[in-house]
């Protein structure tokens, strides 16, 4: 499962990084924050301590045991104090909060007198360190934190009526607090609890995130794109992905999406090749079958017109038996010649006029059938290179299926033709464009014609500024502000980073200026002139998909449709849709020829409505 | 001494042969038939003929394995080619095999097929005189001599490349004047394309009879010899310099070249 799926790596690995963080700062935290409330207990034990040292200080003095007792067991009655000792130099206890302890002897090597008894001559001064213990007098009990303060002797001490104190001592006795650490811990248990709780939801709550926004942003797109190129490699070609995003998973899927188009393309042409070819053997051997008989017919009947001379009505007969069976022959050859697929005798020539010529053809048969030929011809039309036999052929092909397709009277076919553009210039918008340091150049803040435009920096000599141009690909309605006219010493920058966005070594082909270069992820460098009045651009990758300018040619009719499930298969030979009425090549016929024109043929179709053929020759140079 | 025949049609489609037989006897010419091959080689041993007339495709022997077996034998009688299946590359090998003069597809009519008959007949009587006069035996016997490095496509039509790429075509004096000379050229516009072996122009004799011209190379038409158009007796007078009939871009001359003969 984890082998299998990218999101949930991605996730799993996020998540362990995640954790590990967070645990790290938790472990730290709590560490930290154990040290500080010690310390703080400890510092407020010290306090203590001293306070209660100098608070029996004037009853020492004065030898007031009384009161000492007094207040020792006052203080240590306290909640907060475990109890209070005080021991003399000998460890003797001769105060206590506990009166049963008062006179024993503490054991000189037990832990807590040791730190200062251990080398011969004891300590005298101590750190706060060495002061403190933190134990547990039994192992389920709570911990206690023991401090001990020394009672120094002072000159108060040695001078005092008592004279109890040789001058000499340095120590006379210690200090001994004893408190409870059972509130301590639990504040610190309850710390620790609310870290590891903030710690878990953080973790789950980040994980949640993360697992959300990578599904959302990879796994998803990931899945659709696994998912189209299963359908892909299944053979459904017609499978797109959505494109919904700009970033790269949604180029990939733009470019997936493309590519499929390509290949679609390309497997129709090798499906109609594959046909044409078979179509090729089976033409072979029809031609050589029917010629036979044929030469029989024609030669036999042409050899009895020679000799029917004055024998007017056998003449007239044997006349159509020959030019009848001539006209097989030329059948045959075109069969034999489609099949072949020769080349078409290409020159210039008014589609107009072929289709005026296609018309003529086929008017008795419409009027025939009451079938009113409808035509909306542009006369400005540009001439077109191809062969206009084949291109009639096209047309009147065309006219008849139409017409085949009409069944009552109100009949109508349209033809109609128009100069198309199908130039990228001024339909492709240019929606993110790279300096050399990757920095997007189109600022959202400034628009042309509602579009983000694409900034630039000038710089000419000294004089500098930001230009906007538009960035629909070939427009040359720039925001110029002001800038100089181009001459070698004008350059183009990133306004980001001021990378450079000269194209190098380049100059415009039209007008020799220097040109500015920018990318755009995935499709290529763009280039283009700004120099007044010239508007040279290229964008290789776009313009080499696009072929400038066609004639488009449109042959509607109001018949009964196409049902969708025979489109796909139309312009493959043997394809019918008249049942007995016709051998289906008329529009394999058709698709051929304007293939080998470099044309395209396409249909639209509703069952009811009627079908409408569309059909684009370039105009070539 | 064998009997010397004008004609012996081979087809294995006996309506062909019968047809065949019976318009070429009303015209009075001696004709024999046979259903294949061998059996053409039966008769060729037991007569002579003037002209052979065969179809290419044939079960057993094709056409042109049965040119490969007269050439076995010696037999030099002109074959013409015919042929259902008319493809240029049928066309193209009918007319440069050796042995084969001509081609006719099916199907024609009589008169295609006696203009046909006639021409190569007369092409056949010229090459024997030229063989009597002891001159080489080929397409290059001619009254106007044929330059050199001139390229011909059978005895029918020649090809010239020039250094800039481009190539003039015209017809050969053998197939003018086994035509019977020429009264009128129905010629190609210019922009046409060519096919190498599909007719390029169509030659009417005085006697009323059209031949098709065989074109020598592919390619796109860039000039048409107007002066040949309007005094055709430019073409048999001086049929490979001032009689060109096309001045054409080549379009595949390196394979083209292969079929054609110095």
């Amino acid at each position: 499962m984890l082998n299998s799926k990218i999101s949930l790596k991605l996730t799993f690995g996020v998540v362990l990084t995640i954790l590990l963080v967070i645990g790290i700062f938790a472990y730290f935290n709590i560490q930290s924050e154990n040290r500080s409330l010690l310390t703080e207990v400890v510092r407020h034990a010290n306090q203590l301590s001293d306070h209660l040292k100098a608070d029996m200080g004037y009853d020492m003095l004065h030898h007031d045991r009384g009161r000492i007792r007094d207040g020792i067991m006052r203080m240590g009655g306290q909640e907060a104090l475990d109890g209070i000792r005080v021991f003399n130099k000998s460890g003797e206890v001769i105060y206590s909060s506990e009166p049963a302890e008062v006179g024993k002897m503490v054991d000189m090597n037990a832990e807590t007198c040791f730190r200062c008894h251990s080398a011969s001559d004891p300590l005298v001064h101590l750190d706060m360190e060495q002061r403190t213990r933190i134990y547990r007098p039994t192992p389920d009990s709570a911990r206690l934190l023991d401090i001990i303060n020394p009672i120094y002797n002072e000159p108060s001490c040695w001078t005092a009526d008592c004279h109890a104190h040789p001058e000499k001592q340095n120590v006379l006795g210690v200090l001994d607090i004893t408190m409870p650490l059972s509130e301590v811990d639990r504040n610190i248990r309850r710390s620790q609890i609310a870290v590891v709780v903030l710690a878990i939801s953080a973790i789950v709550i980040l994980s949640l995130i993360v697992g959300f926004l990578v599904r959302w942003w990879i796994g998803r797109p990931v899945q659709d794109l696994l998912r189209a190129t299963q359908q892909v490699a299944g053979g459904n070609l017609a499978h797109r992905v959505e494109v919904k995003r700009e970033d790269e998973l949604g180029m990939l899927a733009m470019s997936f999406n493309s590519m499929t188009d390509k290949l679609a393309e390309a497997r129709l042409q090798l499906f109609q090749s594959d046909k044409l070819a078979s179509l090729g053997r089976l033409a072979a051997g029809v031609a050589h079958e029917i010629n036979n008989p044929l030469t029989a017919v024609l030669t036999n009947s042409s050899y009895l017109l020679k000799r029917s001379q004055g024998q007017p009505e056998t003449r007239d007969d044997l006349q159509v038996i020959v030019s009848e069976t001539i006209r097989c022959r030329e059948i045959v050859k075109s069969l034999l010649d489609f099949a072949r697929q020769t080349v078409p005798k290409k020159r210039k020539a008014d589609i107009n006029q072929i289709i005026g010529l296609a018309a003529k053809v086929v008017e008795n048969q419409l009027s025939m059938r009451a079938v009113e030929l409808l035509m909306e011809l542009d006369p400005t039309l540009p001439m077109v290179t191809v062969d206009a036999n084949q291109m009639q052929q096209v047309f009147i092909n065309l006219m008849v299926n139409a017409a085949d397709a009409i069944s009552d009277n109100k009949g109508i076919i349209k033809v109609t033709s128009k100069p198309i553009s199908l130039s990228p210039a001024g339909v492709l918008q240019i929606k993110r464009a790279l300096c050399r340091k990757r920095h997007d150049l189109v600022d959202r803040k400034v628009q042309i014609d509602g579009k983000p435009a694409i900034s630039m920096r000038y710089r000419k000599k000294k004089q500098t500024g930001l230009i906007h141009l538009n960035p629909m690909y070939g427009s040359n309605e720039h925001q110029l502000n002001g800038m100089p006219d181009i001459d070698a010493e004008i350059e183009f920058m990133c306004p980001d980073c001021s990378a450079s966005l000269m194209a190098e070594g380049e100059l415009c082909p039209v007008c020799g200026s220097p040109i500015y270069a920018f990318e755009v992820p995935l499709k290529g460098l763009v280039q283009g002139c700004l120099k007044k009045g010239c508007g040279w651009h290229r964008w290789e990758q776009v313009d080499s998909a696009w072929n400038d300018e066609y004639v488009e040619i449109n042959v509607i009719d109001n018949g009964c449709g196409i049902p969708s499930s025979q489109l796909a298969t139309l312009f493959e030979p043997f394809t019918t849709t008249k049942g007995q009425k016709g051998v289906g090549l008329g529009l394999a016929v058709t698709w051929g020829i304007v293939d080998n024109h470099n044309g395209t043929i396409s249909v639209e179709s509703e069952v009811g409505v009627g079908t409408t053929f569309i059909i684009r020759i370039p105009v070539g140079p | 001494m064998k009997q010397i025949r004008d004609i012996l049609v081979i087809d294995d489609e006996p309506m062909v042969t019968q047809v065949v037989v019976k318009v070429c006897s009303a015209e009075g010419m001696t004709i024999s038939s046979a259903n294949h091959a061998f059996d053409a080689l039966r008769c060729l041993e037991e007569g002579e003929f003037r002209l052979i007339l065969c179809d290419i495709m044939m079960p057993e022997l094709s056409g042109f394995q049965f040119l490969g077996e007269l050439s076995k034998r010696g037999i030099h009688t002109p074959v013409i080619m015919m042929t259902g299946y008319s493809t240029v590359e049928n066309a193209v090998k009918s007319l440069t095999s050796t042995g084969a003069v001509d081609y006719i597809p099916k199907p024609f009519t009589a008169d295609e097929l006696l203009t046909v008959i006639q021409r190569s007949l007369r092409c056949g009587a010229l090459l024997e005189k030229a063989e009597s006069a002891s001159l080489p035996r080929s397409g290059a016997m001619s009254y106007v001599p044929c330059p050199t490095d001139y390229r011909r496509l059978g005895y029918v039509s020649w090809a010239l490349m020039d250094d800039k790429g481009t190539a003039k075509i015209g017809v050969s004096d053998l197939f003018v004047r086994a035509a019977g000379g020429v009264s009128r050229f129905e010629l190609s516009l210019p922009g046409e394309d060519l096919l190498q072996g599909i007719p390029c122009a169509e030659m009417t004799s005085p006697d009323g009879s059209k031949h098709n011209i065989m074109c020598p190379l592919s390619g796109r038409i860039l000039e048409v010899n107007t002066e040949a158009q309007q005094t055709p007796a430019l073409v048999e007078k001086d049929p490979y310099f001032r009689g060109w009939l096309y001045r054409i871009l080549p379009s595949n001359p390196a394979s083209d070249l292969q079929w054609l003969s110095l």
